[in-house]
This record gives C-alpha cells, structure tokens and sequence, in this order.
C-alpha cells in the first residue's frame, strides 16, 4: 500500500478523500453558523455540545486538523513536482482556450484560502483552545456567568468592517476552490460516469451557496451589532 | 496570406534555443499548416540558412508524430485535429504565428520543433500490451463474446496516436489522459483482464519515473486532444490502478 501511497494516482485519491472530508465539514460548519443568524440560543447550545463533546473533541477534530494539514502540504507538494515536469514554460500559453480559471489556480485559490484559515485560527480556534484547555473553563459560560459565551464572542468578532471584508474575500477564495474542487475530487477517485454531469451542478450550486452563505452571516452580524 | 512565423529554434538538446521571427508570403489559405512550414523552409534552404526541424509522417493525422504548439494551444486552435490536418484558413492575412515545441521534461527538445517522446514508448513497453502466442494457433478474436459498448469504448481509447498533445496542454504536463487511454483500451476487454493488475501498476509506475506531472483534472488534455480522447479514461485508469493497488 505504500506503493499506492507514493504514486502519483494515490496521492490524487488521498487529495480527493481529504477533499470529502473538509466539504462535508464545511457543510456542518454552515449549519451551525447559520444558527446564529436563525436561533442564537441554538446556536449556543450547538457549540457549546460541538466544544464539550468527546468523541469530537478528541476524536474527529484531530482527525480534521490532519485532514486540513494534508491537504495543504500535499497540495504544495504536487504543486512543486508538477512545476518541476515543464522545465521550460511556452513563450505563448492559451490556457483560457481549454480549462477554466479556477481549474488552472488552485493553488492561489488555496494559498488565499490558508491565509484566510489562520486568520480564522487566531480569531476564534486558538482563543478557543485557551479557554478550554489551558485556563481549564470548560463551563462555555459568559465572565459573568450570564448563558453561554459562544453567541457573544461570534457577534464581536464580525463589529470591525476590515475582518468582515477579509472573511468575505476568504470565502470568494473557498467558492473559486470549490468551483473546480468538487468535481475534481470525484474524478480523482475514479467516478466519471452516467451522473458525472447531475454531480457538477450539484457541485457548482454546493460552491457558490455554501459560501454565500458563510458571507450572509458575517454581513448579518456586522450591520445587526 | 502572408504572415508573421515566431519560431523556437533550437540547435540541439544541449542548446538555450530562442524565439526567431520570420515572414512568410502568399501562402495559400488552402495550405495545411505542415505546408506553410514547408513553405517556409523552402525559403530558408534557398537563402542558405538552415531549415526549421519539424517531425511529421503521415500527414493524415494518424502517426501522431507533428508535434507544435501553436498559438498557445497543442495542434493550434482547430479542434480534433493534429498540427498536419490544420489548415490555413484558420489564420488570417496579416497574422503573427506563435510556434513553439511541446514543452515537457520528460519530452526533452532534440532540435527545433522535434521532441524526443520515448518516454511514451517506455510507458507502453512497461505493459501497454496483452501476451498472446503468435505462432499459428491463435484463437479468432470473433470467437469470444464481448459486449458491444465495451468493444465501441475500448476502440475509442485505442485512437489515441501517442501524439503527446495531453502532456504539452496540461499546466501540469501530465500523461495521465495517454496512460488512461492505454489503460483502458485493454482493461474493457477480456483478453486484457490476464494482465491488468501488472498492467497499471507497471504503467503507472513507469509514468511517474518518467518525470511527468500529476493530473489536476483541469480537462485542457481531453479538450486539446485530436482524437477526442475522454477524461472518462483518466478516471477508470484510477480505479484499475486502486483495485489493483488492493490486490497487491
């Protein structure tokens, strides 16, 4: 297996899987967002169950932290191998003739996007992670004690109009990735046939949606707090 | 038509190269696009300079040999066709022609516009074939029944020339739509499935010594191809080489 491994189709399979795991948790990542728009007492509950909870905070977010690294530094990776196969670049390329932008710039797309991530890390994951683990305040609460933190802490965040602006460019980044991504993620394992078509709509709406609505609940709370 | 020709000129496999412009006139707009460059040439060798090396056979878009990336795209910008069944129409009187090798490391420049593409015949040597005794009892191939959609998308796969325009339209230069298609010519079809395990792995693995890049499934191969060959190849060359993979 660690022929596969090292193959350039197994680390197109194991791009693609890692690809499925952070679509679905994007997925799950919006639902509890748009919570905070919808319901924020939910929203509350939601994250603090999402903070507490065991099996996910021992168990899928490592496995989500690998899921992110890898994909990052395996796309570098492939990057640099498939720079180094034309050692000599066309004097006159029409790229535009054949495949489309996004296709052509996943790795700007997905440099912006791990600009964006750290961003993200430091406004709200390692805050997180120093509240919980290394204060030892497991209890989700407000200093005052008043209900849960998580509403409050979310609303803050998104008052400054330069990190509502940053998350928004952020998340036309994710939408250029996605756009190419989705579909290329099943191809990458094998699966073009008779639904290939349905799949890339479903993708194309999945890329756009998602992250449209990522940049509702940033605008929701900035011009609502 | 007359028209201005940048061209890569490369002494050999050692040298720098640099673009070189040229003009040609009256060339017709019934020429194919292998004429023009005759055409051309016929000028150079009369003023006494050397003429550009270009590889080509056939002339009839089978051998895959002319290989020019011209104006940006692998065989020019017709679609379905080698750089030999392009035609001059395409082009209009007055025009600057942008003509360069196709670029990969693993198709070094031998001169000019003439690439070095054994590193394809490496791929296939690695187990693009089906071992069959030869030697006067073959079987019929009509004896044994295969299905009619697998035999049509085997022939398909099976057009591909080798020519190479996958590798020089993919940003990544790729093999991946020429492997997939010598893949699967033999993988849809019974008397390939003795060796298929042997088959990918050895091909892949083969592709990837040759220095080619990784596939990133931007689709300018399957666009640019003169045989039309699909990505649907790409896609069942992985999943032989996964379960192959799995089988050990």
């Amino acid at each position: 297996m660690s022929g596969f491994l090292n193959s350039s189709i197994g680390r197109k399979y194991t791009m693609a899987l890692s690809a499925f795991f952070l679509m679905i948790f994007i997925l799950q990542h919006f639902a509890i967002n748009i919570l905070s728009v919808l319901s924020p007492d939910t929203f509350n509950e939601t994250s603090h169950f999402m903070g507490t909870n065991a099996l996910i905070q021992y168990a899928l977010q490592p496995v989500l932290l690998f899921g992110v690294i890898y994909h990052f530094v395996m796309g570098f990776i492939l990057e640099i191998k498939n720079r180094n196969a034309r050692a000599i670049s066309y004097v006159k390329n029409n790229g535009a003739a054949n495949s489309t932008w996004m296709s052509r710039n996943m790795i700007w797309s997905g440099g912006f996007i791990l600009i964006f991530l750290i961003i993200h890390f430091l406004d709200f994951w390692f805050p997180e992670i120093n509240t919980k683990y290394i204060q030892g305040d497991m209890s989700g609460l407000l200093a005052d004690g008043e209900g849960y933190r998580y509403y409050e802490e979310l609303t803050h965040k998104f008052e400054p109009i330069w990190r509502v602006a940053l998350y928004c460019l952020g998340f036309v980044f994710l939408s250029l990735h996605l756009l190419h991504g989705f579909s290329s993620a099943f191809q990458s394992v094998g699966a073009n046939n008779k639904y290939t078509k349905g799949l890339k709509g479903f993708g194309k709406a999945y890329a756009i949606l998602i992250p449209l609505g990522f940049i509702f609940i940033a605008l929701f709370h900035h011009f609502n707090h | 038509m007359n028209l201005t020709l940048k061209i890569w000129r490369q002494k050999g496999p050692q040298d720098k190269g640099k673009m070189v412009e040229y003009k040609v006139t009256e060339i017709s707009e019934h020429m194919s696009f292998l004429e023009m460059m005759d055409v051309l040439n016929e000028q150079l060798t009369n003023k006494g300079d050397d003429p550009v090396a270009f590889d080509h056979d056939c002339r009839e878009g089978i051998c895959g040999m002319c290989s020019m990336y011209i104006n940006g795209e692998a065989h020019g910008p017709d679609r379905g066709v080698t750089t030999c069944q392009l035609h001059m129409r395409m082009f209009k009187d007055g025009d600057t022609i942008t003509i360069e090798p196709f670029r990969a490391k693993a198709f070094p420049v031998i001169k000019d516009l003439v690439i070095d593409r054994s590193s394809f015949e490496r791929i296939q040597q690695a187990g693009g074939y089906i071992s069959v005794n030869t030697s006067g009892n073959t079987q019929d191939a009509n004896a044994i029944p295969i299905d009619k959609h697998a035999a049509d998308t085997a022939m398909d796969a099976a057009t591909c020339i080798g020519c190479g325009a996958c590798v020089a339209s993919c940003k990544n230069s790729s093999a991946m739509l020429f492997v997939g298609a010598k893949v699967s010519q033999y993988a849809l079809l019974p008397q390939g499935q003795v060796e298929a395990t042997d088959r990918v792995k050895n091909m892949v693995a083969q592709m990837d010594l040759e220095g080619f890049g990784n596939c990133t499934n931007t689709g300018a191969c399957e666009v640019e191809c003169p045989k039309g060959i699909s990505l649907e190849n790409i896609a069942r060359m992985n999943r032989e080489f996964f379960a192959a993979s799995i089988k050990g």
